[in-house]
């Protein structure tokens, strides 16, 4: 029996200050992770990155209650999700992962460089990873782009397109000077380096 | 079967700056968002998680040792597109606070009793209908700093996936007739009365079991449905 057809959605709530040790325990509470901030599996191929930063407000104070969400595509730009139907090696990476903030609102991704995306067009996109923000505090979580500095394709990304100049550095990771892999991408969600988020 | 996520259906979620809400001010991006055209990586989304799910993570009164103290509850319902499909195996996760209104958490220092016998963390994956089910206890309501003599309504977080990125839900679950939903700008913060209504479960006497549990309904709708109109059955 089919169920009714709904009136609408169910409206967001914040995920509150207390979510710890239920989503994101990691080992401080006694329960399993569903999800962890290591993506990386055994026979991973591509560039393994590790992705970091803090999570600012609009005082420029860290967030140590933040949870953060990303999802990506594989090194061959291909998702680890059945809707994803093009016809690309099946990797064993699976592309989702969780982090809350640390006390000095600190976050980090172990990873790999994701490939190429066609964007709605069919055009290519240039690397990139989802990233889903919660907090207490945050009604609703915000979405954005994690793009990295080292890529030619970023000229022509038609989603980097739609930022004013000015505010795209928010939305590129850069290269953390003598660490080889890792990238820095801070999170501000008020102020003068507020992130650009997308409404999607 | 393609899926579309219309931009509106985002219309019934609370303002991000709803200043009632005291920790939302510094909290909220003050410059607009801007619209993107969604591409596979918004429309895609994990279809796993679920593997972590143990055989018992859905009843939080059998966590423990002891049975923990409360009135036992049983929430069930299903997870559900705009258009009323069930979203099938999707990884439902859901917390909250003890009876007394307190939680596990470090930082909660409500002065109200932890029950050594409850954690108030739960995960379970919903069946091919969509639907999901957990046995837990009935939180309490709890006092909060954001104004003066503030208490939460009692409620149950919950977090679900459905089928993309674009879809991913964290709400709470309420209680139905709380007195306390007309002082919680949280509650409010969701300003269409029958958006308000789709968090309150509904009290489900035919699925309480005699002599043991009062059950709850709480349907979960998620953004999603097909790209071209359903077909009249």
């Amino acid at each position: 029996m089919p169920n009714p057809r709904p009136d609408g959605i169910t409206p967001s709530q914040t995920v509150g200050p207390y979510f710890k040790y239920g989503l994101t325990p990691n080992g401080e509470y006694e329960w399993n992770d569903a999800f962890t901030n290591n993506l990386l599996t055994g026979d991973v191929s591509g560039e393994r990155i590790r992705v970091e930063g803090k999570v600012y407000d609009g005082d420029g104070a860290v967030i140590p209650d933040c949870m953060l969400e990303i999802w990506q595509a594989d090194a061959q730009g291909r998702f680890s999700d059945p809707q994803d139907a093009r016809a690309l090696p099946n990797s064993s990476f699976k592309g989702f992962g969780r982090c809350g903030t640390d006390k000095n609102g600190a976050y980090a991704f172990d990873t790999i460089k994701p490939g190429v995306v066609p964007d709605a067009d069919g055009k290519p996109q240039a690397p990139h990873i989802g990233l889903a923000v919660f907090a207490r505090g945050m009604l609703l979580h915000l979405y954005t782009r994690i793009y990295f500095e080292d890529e030619a394709g970023n000229a022509a990304d038609s989603t980097l397109a739609l930022v004013p100049a000015d505010r795209r550095p928010t939305l590129i990771a850069r290269r953390k000077a003598g660490t080889g892999n890792a990238y820095t991408f801070d999170v501000h969600l008020q102020g003068n380096n507020e992130t650009v988020f997308f409404d999607v | 079967m393609t899926l579309i996520y219309p931009i509106a259906s985002n219309s019934v979620h609370p303002a991000r700056l709803s200043p009632a809400y005291r920790s939302a001010i510094k909290r909220a991006p003050t410059k607009p968002l801007i619209p993107m055209r969604h591409t596979l990586s918004e429309l895609t989304g994990p279809v796993y998680g679920h593997e972590t799910v143990r055989a018992h993570d859905n009843d939080l009164t059998i966590q423990a040792k002891g049975e923990p103290l409360g009135e036992r509850i049983i929430v069930h319902g299903h997870v559900l597109d705009e258009d009323g499909r069930g979203v099938p195996n999707t990884l439902v996760e859901l917390w909250q606070a003890n009876a007394c209104g307190r939680y596990i958490h470090v930082v909660d220092q409500h002065p109200a009793p932890l029950d050594p016998n409850f954690t108030g963390a739960g995960r379970t994956q919903s069946d091919a209908k969509g639907y999901y089910k957990f046995i837990t206890i009935k939180p309490g309501a709890y006092p909060w700093g954001n104004h003066h003599n503030a208490w939460r309504p009692a409620h149950i977080h919950f977090s679900v996936f459905g089928h993309s990125f674009v879809s991913r839900l964290v709400t709470q679950m309420y209680f139905p007739g709380d007195p306390l939903f007309p002082f919680d700008p949280i509650f409010n913060s969701v300003t269409d009365a029958k958006a308000r209504a789709r968090m309150i479960s509904s009290f489900d006497l035919d699925n309480t079991k005699p002599e043991w549990a009062l059950c709850y309904r709480f349907d979960i709708v998620l953004r999603g449905r097909n790209a071209t109109p359903m077909e009249t059955k």
